[in-house]
């Protein structure tokens, strides 16, 4: 069997085994998968710029957050319905990754990082400033009403489901793709050895900006999406916590692999939520989990896997 | 309180903070310069200063300049041992690679920082100071007969906080003078200048990173053993001195130490002003962004020399 | 010479600080044949090439393509334009496969089609003779083979005029005979600009020899004109040899 035969079965394969875990699993398990996937899509936009473009932003939150209120705001002052809503949330999240762009490209390595990370706390604090609006780290609570598509209550454990598996099905594959395509190979390209890019005619700037913007976009549905189906919108998910996260799942499953991002918010998400029974101190598997991959195992779950066994893996 | 007094309050605050910030700063400023690594991590160190001063004095009781004392001398070095140990145990293993480097940094914030959570717990708990007398400050007019002073109300300070200032300068002036006139400040510097032609000639750069990364560590624990009778300690306490000092060392210069200090006296006197005239948020605002578009326009700060 | 330029530099300086490291050089690169820039060491020929390929921003000068004032576009752009170029330190994807590291350099014209695309990348592996590595990861081929790599990156590439900093550097004698006559093969094909040391290549390959300075044109002409040259002898010997 072909790669790409391989890499397809392996795709699809995934998407069937999450609907089939729809029917098996508890409520409660399949009420955190939902969460999950909506996560997980926050990873892949992450994993898109990290994994495969080389360029580690620690301020992703922010594009995270736009998309979150942007949906929120549209919908609760403005009034707007749900798919225009949702839309507004997903452009706010790619304008800013383009305003973004623009200045944080000129930069790279340790001064990107850095100048990302000061960007998205800016926005937290802008997001904090204008706290009649935004309710701030309080937040505010999207209806159960309001969260309807076409008749459908979304709000229910099918709808959230439904919803949340369609969103991350169109993002898999959808990512899947663009790095197989020209464009992809580019970015990975760019990431391996940006000057000789440069050097075979590719415009690497150019690129970058595109990859950002496309990886923000990503997040910023992430962001709508919690939003629509969770129902509450905050300024802690505009926190340096919410930057970190999706550097810490792609990192655990994998950068630069295609399942890696849904691999690691899964086992992050029930590693947290087994440990927070115990301890309301459960960022401290978080932070052993970070020190161990990254002195041992620095290519994640799925990475260590393609290295060593499946050397076809996307 | 008229404009005049009240912006002699702010400043005053503001040159607190300077103080405390400098120091911090200095320390996020010798690790990058000779390490070339960011640590992100820092903030916690500092926070542990604090808490650790708080374990001591408590655990002393007697008079609080006792414990104070104590503190200030125990508590540098083993927050320095504890950051010396990482360095052994992480950073030097995946050889300092930059990505890797905050990344495994990033994860000892959070080991400190829960850590401190479940033993030391959530809530903010306070260090007496070793003196505390309230020092009322003059204010000038030029009233009927000539140029007098008067003493507005609610215009002072207290004789620790002076203190406070005074320490970080003798402490600065101090650093200066070992990184410039001791040996070991000599082999600090060749280390930052060359690291491999300094191994060549028999430095250790291992040993040497690793006192560098205690030495970082020690001073931001310095601070806040300074810091915490006027502040209080409290597991989330290293948040904001990380943020400041990464603008600090930026707006500076990485690797720069005279402009690490220009910078933490203009933040610690804007941040302290305009958090008294405006809102503290706003002052937050205008600071992260000024330290991107540093970053973003003029890589190299203000005094630095190498960009990040 | 009556030959065509395919490039031109006209007064192409580069200083840093107050250092010249290229003092007006004026350079015409024949079309179609083999040019070798020689030059002991300093003398300016990596920074120049920088200038020519983009890498390097001129202090003052222009550079020609084709006719074409290419003096201010980036890099990217000149390679677009059908330069191609090697580094004087091999760079590659040491990371990606044999295979992709040629595609990538031949998918930029060819990406649409993926047949034309591994039509071309099969070609190029066969014709510099590594094509049974294809499936290899780069960064664990030897250094001799890496160089390689990178030359047929440069071929995949189709290029008008390819620019090669010190290609033998680091070969076996064998390689460098392999090298010799992949050049030898390509005449006509395409116009080659060769920063060389390694003197037997440029006697067996060059077409035109150009020496370089102390940042300036020393001598141009044919191999046998410049073999005979007293000044070029001088600059490389530090003395004139006697008869």
């Amino acid at each position: 069997m072909t790669s790409s035969r391989k890499s397809t079965l392996l795709h699809f394969g995934v998407l069937a085994l999450l609907v089939v875990l729809f029917f098996v699993l508890p409520p409660y398990h399949a009420g955190n998968l939902s969460r999950i996937m909506v996560l997980a899509i926050y990873a892949m936009g992450y994993n898109l710029l990290f994994g495969y473009t080389g360029l580690l932003s620690l301020g992703h939150a922010m594009f995270f957050a736009a998309g979150m209120y942007g949906f929120g705001l549209t919908l609760n002052l403005g009034g707007w319905p749900v798919p225009l809503a949702f839309v507004a949330g997903v452009i706010c999240a790619g304008a800013l990754a383009l305003v973004i762009g623009l200045l944080a490209l000129r930069t790279a390595g340790v001064a990107f990082m850095i100048v990302t990370l000061m960007f998205a706390q800016t926005g937290y604090l802008v997001v904090l400033y204008f706290g009649t609006y935004t309710r701030g780290d309080e937040g505010f609570v999207i209806q159960q009403a309001q969260r309807m598509l076409g008749g459908i209550d979304l709000t229910s454990e099918t709808g959230r489901y439904v919803t949340a598996l369609i969103l991350f099905a169109i993002c898999f594959l959808g990512l899947a793709r663009l790095v197989q395509t020209p464009f992809g190979r580019t970015l990975v390209a760019i990431r391996e050895n940006e000057e000789r890019t440069r050097m075979l005619g590719y415009d690497a700037g150019s690129h970058k900006l595109r990859a950002l913007i496309l990886s923000g976009a990503v997040s910023g549905v992430a962001g709508a999406a919690y939003a629509l189906l969770f129902g509450y919108v905050g300024a802690t998910f505009a926190t340096v916590q919410y930057s970190i996260f999706p550097l810490l799942w792609v990192l655990l499953g994998g950068a630069g692999t295609t399942i890696g991002p849904l691999i690691g918010v899964f086992f992050m998400f029930y590693l947290i939520d087994t440990s927070s029974t115990y301890t309301n101190a459960y960022m401290l598997i978080a932070g052993v989990v970070l020190v161990l991959l990254t002195v041992f195992a620095p290519q994640g779950l799925a990475g260590e896997l393609r290295k060593r066994v499946f050397k076809w893996l996307p | 309180m008229e404009f005049g007094p009240h912006l002699m309050l702010a400043s005053l605050e503001g040159a607190v903070i300077a103080a405390i910030l400098s120091l911090t700063a200095m320390g996020l400023s010798i690790v990058f310069g000779v390490m070339r690594v960011v640590n992100v991590a820092h903030g916690e160190f500092f926070m542990l200063g604090a808490v650790l001063a708080w374990y001591v004095t408590s655990a002393l009781g007697g008079h609080p300049a006792l414990g104070f004392v104590a503190a200030l001398l125990i508590v540098p070095v083993l927050v320095a041992a504890i950051a010396a140990t990482a360095d052994r145990l992480i950073l030097k293993r995946i050889d300092y690679d930059a990505d890797r480097t905050i990344v495994g940094t990033i994860g000892i914030l959070y080991i400190i920082q829960q850590t401190t959570l479940m033993t030391f717990g959530p809530d903010a708990r306070p260090v007496e100071a070793p003196f505390n007398t309230r020092l009322s400050l003059p204010w000038f007019e030029f009233g009927e007969n000539g140029f007098a002073m008067f003493w507005p109300w609610g215009l002072s300070t207290t004789s620790y906080k002076l203190f406070v200032i005074a320490a970080a300068v003798v402490i600065l002036l101090g650093l200066w003078m070992v990184i410039t006139r001791t040996k070991i400040g000599l082999v600090m510097r060749a280390t930052q200048q060359d690291s491999e032609m300094a191994q060549a000639f028999g430095v250790p750069v291992g040993t040497v990173y690793s006192l560098v990364f205690g030495l970082g560590a020690g001073l931001a624990a310095l601070g806040a053993v300074l810091v915490v009778p006027i502040q209080q300690a409290h597991y989330l306490m290293g948040h904001d001195p990380l943020l400041l000092s990464f603008i600090v060392v930026i707006i500076g210069g990485l690797g720069s130490l005279p402009g690490t200090i220009v910078a933490a006296i203009l933040i610690g006197m804007s941040d302290g002003i305009i958090s008294v005239f405006f809102s503290p948020t706003i002052a937050k605002i205008i600071a992260t962004l000024l330290v991107a578009m540093v970053l973003v326009f003029r890589p190299q700060g203000l005094l630095g020399k190498t960009a990040p | 010479m009556a030959a065509v330029s395919i490039l031109e530099t006209r007064g192409l300086t580069k200083a840093y600080g107050g250092v010249l490291a290229n003092s007006d050089v004026n350079f015409k690169l024949a079309k179609g044949k083999v040019t070798a820039l020689i030059g002991p060491n300093g003398a300016g020929k990596s920074t120049f090439v920088g200038m020519v390929s983009g890498r390097t921003e001129a202090t003052s000068g222009q550079v020609f393509f084709e006719g074409k004032d290419i003096s201010h576009l980036p890099a990217h752009k000149r390679m677009q334009l059908g330069l191609a170029y090697t580094f004087q330190i091999t760079s590659i994807f040491p990371g990606l496969s044999v295979h992709e590291n040629v595609a990538l350099a031949a998918r930029r014209k060819l990406g649409k089609d993926r047949k034309a695309l591994e039509a071309k990348v099969q070609a190029v592996l066969t014709r510099v003779g590594i094509a049974d590595r294809a499936d290899q990861i780069a960064g664990d081929l030897s250094y001799g083979h890496q160089r390689i790599l990178e030359i047929a990156m440069g071929l995949a590439q189709d290029p008008h005029v390819f620019i090669l900093d010190e290609p033998t550097q680091g070969l076996a004698d064998s390689e460098v005979d392999d090298f010799i006559k992949l050049v030898r093969s390509l005449a006509g094909e395409t116009t080659i600009l060769l920063i060389e040391h390694n003197m037997k290549v440029v006697m067996e390959t060059a077409d035109f020899i150009t020496v370089l300075d102390q940042g300036m044109v020393l001598a141009e002409g044919t191999p046998a004109e410049i073999h005979a040259n007293a000044d070029v002898q001088a600059a490389y010997l530090g003395s004139t040899p006697h008869a």
